[in-house]
Parts: structure tokens; sequence; C-alpha cells
């Protein structure tokens, strides 16, 4: 019943693409211009035409998306077009250069383009492989959930550690404290971009502090374990809990909750490359078409 | 010194009783109104502080001395206690009444400080909230130089800190109240039972949190013994002194909050002498037109007469006083009425058109005339053309229809619209959709002058709670026209009718047992209303093999060939099936040589449906969905978290296109075999939403759509009562900037952002309930499966649930 985006309508843009590639393919075949194969031809033109065309309707995608209440097909069926006729791109900007390359703004538009593609490819690939990792790695929990018991651990903790003396309540209060600090300079550079990968970034940014707090940890407990060998009777106990409380139930959380942050992260991480440098193209695109009509 | 004898005694100073105190002022009757509290309008003051009251419905105008209109809680009361002054209406506090004694003329109304009123007609006017139930202990009272530390509600939690209070009462009420106090006060919970199983599930578990946490104190199965004052030079102010399982406690503390219920109003009011028709918790009394209940000399007005809205309640209050005058007064309803009877051709009057239908629709005939106006006012008069469609067949509306005169026809072969079943003037149909919450079952057209009655569901519900003959007449109907559509269409109605007469009403509780596989099969069910599930013991396992909504039916084959039941059926949540019994079934047979190959073709359809679920291993897959509401529901909406990127683009879709405010949670909801069900509305049968809504702003939409209308009064009854906490109370948020101003100029939050809500943007701004509408004015259909990019998200109807598990 669920179709991925490679499988949409029985991957029917799938078909539409290969059939794109190859009536190009069979046409620069066939082709025989009276200079050698390049964008100045009439097929090159109508390659780069098409090319120009498609890049255009792709970064539309990014309208698209927004555009929630347009009638205008599915998402899933647009970014099922968009990867697929995404992909028969490079075949067809790649037959609109004639394989002439060099060092010019014309080929820094088609590199610009094979990073935009790859980066999207890996894309698809993080879309179709982490959602179930994140799914196995979280069970039924949410991730404010997990904040939650790590929430919870934390005051457990103190709440024993006050017990056992002043200097232990210290020593824990300052491990939580030190954990608590958020990616300040992430959230300075990406605090007025997109606000779903700005919360990834920022609580990775957390997570990956609280992995650095993780070897302050050790001193921490290190200090706990001598007080397990030379404390009096009555504390060994609770502070066996408080380790099992930091060190046991905590860490695990933590390193699902930085696990979580991470698979997300990675499904957005991707579009910071994407994203610019289709904009990146289209700008290049642009001056590529400029130049190529008034300078030639 | 005997008491004065007043013309006219109101208990209870609601909107009602107000409005009736005071026009009694105005026309100089002599009067008393009796309150219990200090206050007026206890249920209103009882509002949480600054709550936005409503005036609906706004067509009816007000008839009353005293002013009413939209605003504030406090302005409200404010306003009725100056006309309460300005009337200078007999009022008198403290007056807690016991009981209603004598008779028209000389009625003794006996206080709780054993004062008697004496007066000629009472009018009670006291809602059905109740009065709370008291501890009944030795010190709750207090003494004259010690005030009680007991209270019976709980206004503004931030008032108390660093206290000790015991809540006692482990219901919504007391949790709520114990989870608002602790944090700043040392708070302790008393609850007669073990565990909170009365308590909403969400209450159950916070409130376990704080006991598991120890912020909160939990006596089980405890009951209050004696509240023993302490000294000026404790600590606290008294000990309250508890038996347990455990032996005896004793708890210091400076304050009990008490929350054990109310006590319903129908033991007093039945202990007048005023018979209610019904057992059913929703009957109200039978009045005349002129609100005066079977004891001459009283009369009901307001919620407990069935009328709960602050207008009609009002104007309830002013007519009854000219009805007491001898005053014979238009009600403020009849113009509303005119205008809908104004559609017949010959224009008749209320009173003659409402003596028309009593007498030519006998369903109706049972209605007091009281009853029927309120029937009239929210149902609608329709003429329609001859072989106009009434409704269609897969129609998701609810309303019910009366043929008030003409002829309708019922469609009954899908291919050839000829094949008719006709019905004529006094008979009525929709009450299929109505019973069960499902589609229209057939196609519906208007034949030569045809006039109806078109009723809405709840008012239709209303009656069939309260009036005997509505729900048995309707009952029967019910069973001779599922028979005729499903089994038998070339019957005669009356040999159906006999068959119908033997059948089986059965009603069973969620997850209880129609029958039990390895049974003897006697009989078979057709579900008509819930669904159930079906499922069989393998090795040790009780595997759910299929689910089957209503309208469908079980248990055929049993009776059909194998003595012996394959399979077990469980009711998937509140069910109730008619029991046809086997000799019932053969006769149905009989008639008809195709049936049975009907039946057991469709019987191997299911079969090899439910093959499919046990290959593929879809079968944990049902028994979860429907442990997930699926049973109930009519469309849900089901993630895939192997195909979902976590990017949220449907809570956007949904806060896009629905006013800032998304109304599908999608991180929260349980996951199976990474299907995962998100919070968001099911769109149910028979929804919880709709169950208490004053204003009825709650509505199913032709296409199945549960949608909260405009007239929502924000009281935050559906809030309360969805199951699976679907729906919000959100204020509308400012306009958004346009995709363009975004994008190249920056301007405002973008597409998919969350608004800004300031109270700048508007101060008075009220808190409506918004829900899920499954974008039914939208044209392409649900947004948040529409913009969902990978395929994910996709919304299921329950008939679709085996091919899904099975997949």
């Amino acid at each position: 019943m669920h179709q991925s985006i490679l499988s949409y309508r029985g991957s029917r843009y799938l078909w539409w693409s290969l059939l794109l590639c190859l009536i190009a393919i069979v046409a620069y075949i066939v082709d025989e211009p009276n200079m050698p194969p390049n964008g100045g031809t009439v097929l090159g033109y109508i390659l780069g035409t098409l090319s120009a065309l498609l890049i255009v309707w792709l970064m539309w995608f990014g309208i698209r998306k927004r555009c929630y209440k347009s009638k205008m097909g599915t998402v899933v069926g647009w970014l099922s077009a968009h990867v697929f006729l995404g992909l028969a791109l490079v075949i067809l900007a790649t037959l609109h250069t004639g394989f002439q390359f060099g060092m010019n703004v014309h080929t820094l538009a088609y590199v610009l383009m094979i990073i935009v593609v790859v980066s999207g490819i890996y894309g698809v690939f993080c879309y179709l492989h982490y959602p179930r990792l994140m799914t196995d790695n979280r069970g039924e929990v949410s991730p404010d959930s997990l904040m939650r018991q790590i929430q919870e651990i934390d005051r457990q903790a103190l709440v024993i550690a006050s017990e056992i003396s002043d200097e232990t309540h210290e020593r824990v209060l300052n491990s939580i404290r030190r954990s608590r600090v958020g990616g300040g300079v992430l959230k300075i550079i990406f605090g007025r971009h997109k606000k779903a990968n700005l919360e990834g970034l920022v609580q990775k940014a957390k997570v990956q502090q609280k992995i650095m707090k993780a070897k302050n940890v050790d001193s921490t407990m290190a200090f706990m374990a001598s007080r397990i060998t030379h404390g009096r009777e009555d504390t060994s106990e609770l502070l066996r809990q408080l380790t099992d409380l930091l060190i046991g139930q905590k860490e695990k959380l933590l390193a699902q909750l930085r696990r979580d942050l991470q698979y997300k992260a990675y499904m957005d991480l991707w579009l910071y490359i994407h994203v610019p440098f289709s904009f990146a193209l289209l700008a290049a695109l642009i001056v590529h078409i400029f130049s190529v009509f008034f300078y030639w | 010194m005997a008491s004065p004898i007043y013309r006219i005694a109101i208990i209870g100073s609601g909107p009602g009783g107000l409005s009736a105190a005071s026009r009694a002022a105005e026309k100089g009757v002599s009067h008393v109104l009796l309150e219990a509290e200090k206050h007026i309008s206890n249920t209103i003051y009882r509002y949480q502080k600054g709550k936005h009251v409503m005036n609906e419905p706004r067509v009816l105008p007000l008839r009353s001395p005293i002013l009413f209109d939209a605003g504030k809680r406090e302005d409200v009361l404010s306003i009725w206690q100056q006309g309460l002054d300005q009337h200078k209406v007999n009022i008198q506090h403290g007056a807690e009444v016991v009981a209603i004694e004598g008779s028209i003329g000389a009625f003794e109304i006996k206080l709780s400080n054993d004062e008697i009123v004496r007066a000629e007609t009472v009018i009670l006017g006291i809602g059905v909230q109740g009065n709370p139930r008291m501890l009944g202990v030795p010190g709750e009272k207090g003494t004259e130089d010690k005030a009680s530390i007991v209270q019976y509600t709980l206004d503004d939690p931030e008032e108390y800190e660093d206290e000790h209070i015991i809540v006692i009462g482990g219901g919504d009420a007391g949790i709520e109240n114990a989870l608002a106090l602790c944090g700043h006060n040392t708070v302790y919970m008393v609850n007669r039972g073990m565990e909170f199983e009365r308590a909403k599930e969400a209450n159950n578990s916070a409130m376990l949190a704080k006991i598991k946490k120890g912020e909160i104190v939990c006596f089980y199965g405890a009951n209050s013994v004696q509240i023993d004052a302490l000294n000026d030079m404790d600590e606290q102010k008294a000990i309250l002194v508890l038996e347990t399982p455990d032996g005896e406690a004793r708890v210091p503390c400076d304050r009990i909050i008490a929350r054990l219920g109310a006590i319903p109003p129908r033991p007093f009011i039945e202990s007048c002498g005023i018979v209610f028709p019904s057992k059913d918790r929703e009957a109200i009394p039978e009045l005349s037109d002129k609100y005066e209940t079977n004891v001459p000399g009283i009369y009901i007005i307001g919620a407990l007469g069935g009328y709960p809205l602050i207008k009609q309640c009002m104007n309830q209050g002013y007519e009854v006083v000219e009805y007491i005058d001898g005053v014979d007064l238009k009600p403020a309803d009849e113009p509303l009425l005119q205008a809908k009877f104004d559609k017949i051709k010959n224009k008749p009057s209320v009173s003659q058109a409402l003596k028309a239908i009593k007498k030519q629709v006998p369903l109706l005939s049972g209605l007091t005339t009281l009853q029927l106006r309120e029937m009239m006012l929210d149902s609608e008069v329709c003429v329609p053309n001859e072989g106009e469609y009434i409704f269609r067949k897969n129609d998701y509306t609810d309303t019910f229809f009366c043929i008030i005169s003409g002829k309708v026809n019922i469609e009954i072969d899908d291919d050839d619209p000829d094949k008719v079943i006709p019905l004529s003037q006094g008979q009525f149909f929709g009450e299929m959709s109505l019973l069960s919450g499902r589609r229209r079952s057939a196609s519906i057209r208007a034949a030569s002058g045809c006039i109806l009655i078109e009723t809405p569901r709840r008012l239709m519900n209303k009656l069939i709670g309260s009036v005997d003959s509505v729900k048995r007449t309707i009952d029967e109907a019910f069973i001779v026209r599922t028979l005729q559509t499903r089994f038998a269409p070339t019957t005669p109605v009356d040999d159906l009718t006999k068959v119908a007469k033997a059948a089986k009403m059965l009603a069973f509780k969620a997850g209880e047992e129609l029958f039990h596989e390895g049974d003897t099969a006697k009989s078979f069910h057709v579900i008509r209303k819930g669904s159930v599930t079906i499922s069989r013991q393998i090795g040790e396992h009780e595997v759910v093999m299929s689910y089957l909504p209503a309208g469908n039916y079980v248990g055929e084959m049993g009776i059909m060939g194998q003595s012996r039941r394959t399979a077990t059926v469980k009711a998937a949540t509140a069910t109730e099936t008619i029991e046809l019994s086997a000799d019932a079934f053969n006769y149905l047979i009989e008639q008809d040589a195709e049936l049975k190959k009907k039946i057991e073709a469709e019987y191997k359809q299911r079969v090899s449906k439910n093959l499919n679920i046990q290959q593929e291993g879809g079968r944990g897959i049902i028994s979860f969905l429907v442990s997930q509401g699926v049973g109930e529901a009519t469309d849900v909406l089901l993630i895939d978290e192997s195909l979902c990127v976590r990017c949220d683009n449907c809570e956007k879709a949904c806060a896009e296109t629905h006013d800032g405010t998304s109304r599908l949670d999608r991180e929260a909801g349980p996951t199976y075999a990474s299907i995962h069900v998100p919070t968001s509305c099911r769109h149910c049968e028979h929804p919880h939403c709709m169950k208490d809504c004053p204003p009825d702003a709650i509505k199913r939409a032709p296409d199945g759509e549960v949608f909260v209308g405009d007239n929502c009064i924000g009281c935050g009854n559906c809030q309360r009562n969805c199951p699976y906490g679907v729906i919000q109370m959100a204020v509308k948020p400012p306009k958004k900037p346009g995709l363009i101003s975004w994008l190249l100029f920056g301007f405002g939050p973008g597409p998919g952002r969350a608004s800004q809500i300031s109270k700048a943007h508007d101060p008075d701004a009220i808190k409506k309930a918004v829900k899920c509408d499954m974008c039914k004015d939208l044209a392409g259909g649900a947004a948040c499966v529409r913009a969902c990019p990978t395929g994910a998200a996709l919304r299921i109807k329950p008939d679709q649930l085996p091919g899904y598990a099975g997949k």
C-alpha cells in the first residue's frame, strides 16, 4: 500500500526518464552535424534547452513542496519524478556538452550540476536507508520522551547524591550542568534557516557536548568508585545506585538519543550541499546561457 | 409567624432561574429565588477565570429582562448580578433545597437548614451538574472558631503554596487537581480503589509517574474516617484519619480537597414526584409545552429539561413566568419555526403543522409538543422535486428523515434505478446510517408531492434515548430493512417483520466475545454498530485473522453447513448486533435460491483474504491497529516508518491549510512493525467528540469527515471526550505573508513554519476546538498525505484493513 519514491506508480517516471535518455542517445548517435558535436549544433541547442528547462523544473520542487494547497499531483509523485528526471539530466547535459570540457564557466555549470545530482543520489540513499534504522533504534520511544527520561535520571541522581554527601551532590550537579551546554555557534550560523534542520543540528551538538562530557563523567565516576571502596558501608549502596543511574541507564539513553539525532542529521545534512549548489548551478546556468548568446 | 406564600419559588439561580425571577420581579409577581451557593449561577461561576461565554444559537432572539451577550465569564456574571439588583429580585442565598412536598397552590420547600419556604408554584432550574458529594465524616464542617479545611472545588491551583494538601477522590477531577498542586505543595492522594480505573489514560499515567517519583503520596484502598483539628501551635491545621488496608493512617494537612463526584439531580427530582420516561442516563423528564412536569405546579427549565444553551434557558425562564401568570405567549422560537413551515405550499401555522406531523408520522406521535418543537427547531423541512435524490448510496450523511406527506423510493439495485421499494407518508428513513455510523446503504429519490423533515443525528439520538417508543420503532425498522437489503429483497415486509420480531438485539463491550471457536453454532449475527475481529487459536496464540466493520454479518457458515464455530469473534469496540436464529436464517434462504450462493461466495472471498494475512505475517498488524482504535475508525492516517524521513512536512501541510495549527502529531503515537499510528483523528463511526457538544458544532460531512463548525463555543468537551487526544483548543493566528515576499524579502514566518501568536495580535481571541477535517474543503484531498515526499503517509478506511495487513 505504501509506495516509496522509487516504486511510486510502478516507477512510471523511471520509464519516462529511460525513454527520454534513449531518445537523446539515439539522436546523438544518428545526428551528423557539420562540426564536432557540441552545444551549438541543432541537437545541442535542443538538448541544452531541454536540460535548462529540466533544471528549472527540478528546482521548482522546492516551491511545490511548500505549496500545501496545490492540486498539482502529490509531493511523492513530484519527488519520484524529481529523482528520475534528475538522473536523466546527467545524460542530457552530458550529450549537450558533446564531451567538450575546459576551464570555463560552462564546465563550472556542468560540475555544479554533477555535484547536485550526486548529492541527490546520496540523499535518496539516506531517505531509503536511515528511516528503518531510526525506527529500530528508537523502538516506541520518542526523542522527547528520551530527553525526559534523561532529565528524570539526572533528577534521581541528584536526590541520591544529596543523600550521600554535599560533595557528591556538587560533583553530580556539575556533571549534569556540563552536559547542558547547547551548540552556540551552530545556532548563530544556522539560526535563521530551516527550523527542523536547525533543531537536529543543535541537538546533535548538544549530544556531542554530552559525549565530550562523558570524559568528564569518567572523572566523576572515578571519584565515586573511590568513594565506594573507601566509603562508609551505608553510602556504598547509594553510590552503587548512582553509578548505575549515571553510567548504566543514562549512558544507554544518551547513546540511543545520539544515534537518533545522528540518523536525523544524516537525512538533513545532504540538503546543505544539494540546495545551495543547485542555486549556484542556477546562477552558473544563467551566466552560461547569457555568455553563449552574447559573447560566443 | 407563618412564612409568606410566594406565587412562584424558583430553585437555582442559573441563567433560567435568574431570567424567571427577574421577569417575576418586573411583573410584580411575588417570588423567591433560592440559591444554595453564596454567588449566582454556580455552574458558570465555576468556569475557569476569563473563560469566554458564547451566545449560541445566534439566530434565536433573547427574551429576558436580564441582558446577555457573549463575553468573559466575569462580565457575564456581573451583568446578571446588576440585573438582579436593578429588578430587586428576592434572592435567598445559602438556601439548599432538600425536598419539595405538597401540591399546586401549597408547595412546601424544605431547606437543608430546616427552614420551609411556601409557594404556589415551583420552577426548577437546577441544571444537570448536581451538587458535589460530601465527605460525610466528623470534623468536616469545622467549628465556630475554626473554619472547615475541606473544600469541594479548586479554582486556582497557584493560589496555594507550601501547603500540605490532601486530595480525596481518584477520578479525573481529583487527579487533575493533585497534579496541578504538586510541585509547589506537599500533596497526598486518597483513593478508595486500588488503582485509578475511572480516570482517563493520560491522567492515570501522569498520576502513576508522580507517585513513582515520590512527588505525590498515594493511599490506595483508603477511606476517610474523621478530621481532627490541631492547635494553632502545630505546623498543620488538622489531621485526616484514614482507614487503609495497612491499618489506620494519620495525615497532617492544611487543606483537604474532596473531589468525590456529583450527586446527579435525578433522585432529587424523582423524589418530588416527577417521572422520567426511561432509565437511560440521558433521559429528561417529560414536559408539557408550557414546561410543566407531570406534577402540576412544578415546572422545569434549562439544561435539566434538555436545553443546555444559556439563551434557551433565559428565554424559558421568561416564558414560564408568563405561563404561570396566565399569559398565553408564543415561544421565542415561533418565527423561526414559522419560517421553516413556510416552505410548504399552503403555509400552515406552526401549531397546525405540528399537529399534522404528530398525526401523520406515527414515530413522532409519542413526542410532547415541546419535544417536537425542539426537534423542529434544529430540523429542516425539505420539499424536494420529483425524482430529486435525497441522498445517494455511500454518502456519509447521518441525518434522519420522516415523510410528512408524499412518497420516496429506495433504490435497491445499483444497476437498475427503476428497481425500487417505495416508502410513503408517515414512514421514515436514514436510520441505518444513524445507528451504524456508516455510509448510506442505498440511494433515495423523492416521488411526487413529497414533504420531509430532516433531523440531525444528535437530536435523533437524544430522542431515541429519551422516548422509548421512538427507540422501539426505529430498532424494528432497522432489522427489517437490514434483512431486506442484505438477504431478502423480494420477501414481503410482513414476513420479514415476523423474522425481525424473533431477532435479538445484543450489545457487546469492547473485547467481549460474540462466540468462541469450537462452540456449537445456533445463530448468526448482523453487526449493526461497531466492529469485530475474527481470530483463531494457532498453537498457543490467539491470532487475529480478520476484521469486519458494521454492516457485515458473521457466523453464517456455522449454521449453513458446519455445526461448530471455526473462529472466535470478538467485539473490537462497543458493538451491537442483531442475532438471528438458524431457523430464521434457513427461512430466508428458502425465500431466495440465489442467496445461498451469494453468501458462500462472500465467505470464500473472506477466507482467501484471511489466508493472505496468515501467509504475509500481517496477523499482528490487525490486532495492533484495532487496539489503536482503527476498529471504530472510518478513515485513519498511517505512516510507514521505514519510508518516513521525519521531515514533518505532513504537519506543516496540515498547519498551513488549517489556520496555522497542525491537527496531527506525527511523532506521538505507537508503532508496530514499522507501521506508525500518529496522533490524528480517526473519524470514528460514532465520534466520541460529538457526544456532548452544546452548540452541536461537530458534524459529519457527506464524505465522512468529522469536523468542527464555526459555531464552536470553545467549551472543550470534545477535547476531553476524545480517547485519542486528537482535538486541541487553539487560537487563530495572524495571516502569514505570501510565499514570494518570504522568499525574496524574508517577511514573517515562511511556509511550513509556526506562526508567532502574540497577545498583541488579539488579546480577546477565543480558543476554539480544532481537529482534522480530512481537508474536506481542499479539492486535492488530505494535505498531510499529499505533502508526504516519500510516500510514507497514507489514509485507509476500515474495509481496506484486511487488504492492508495482507499486503
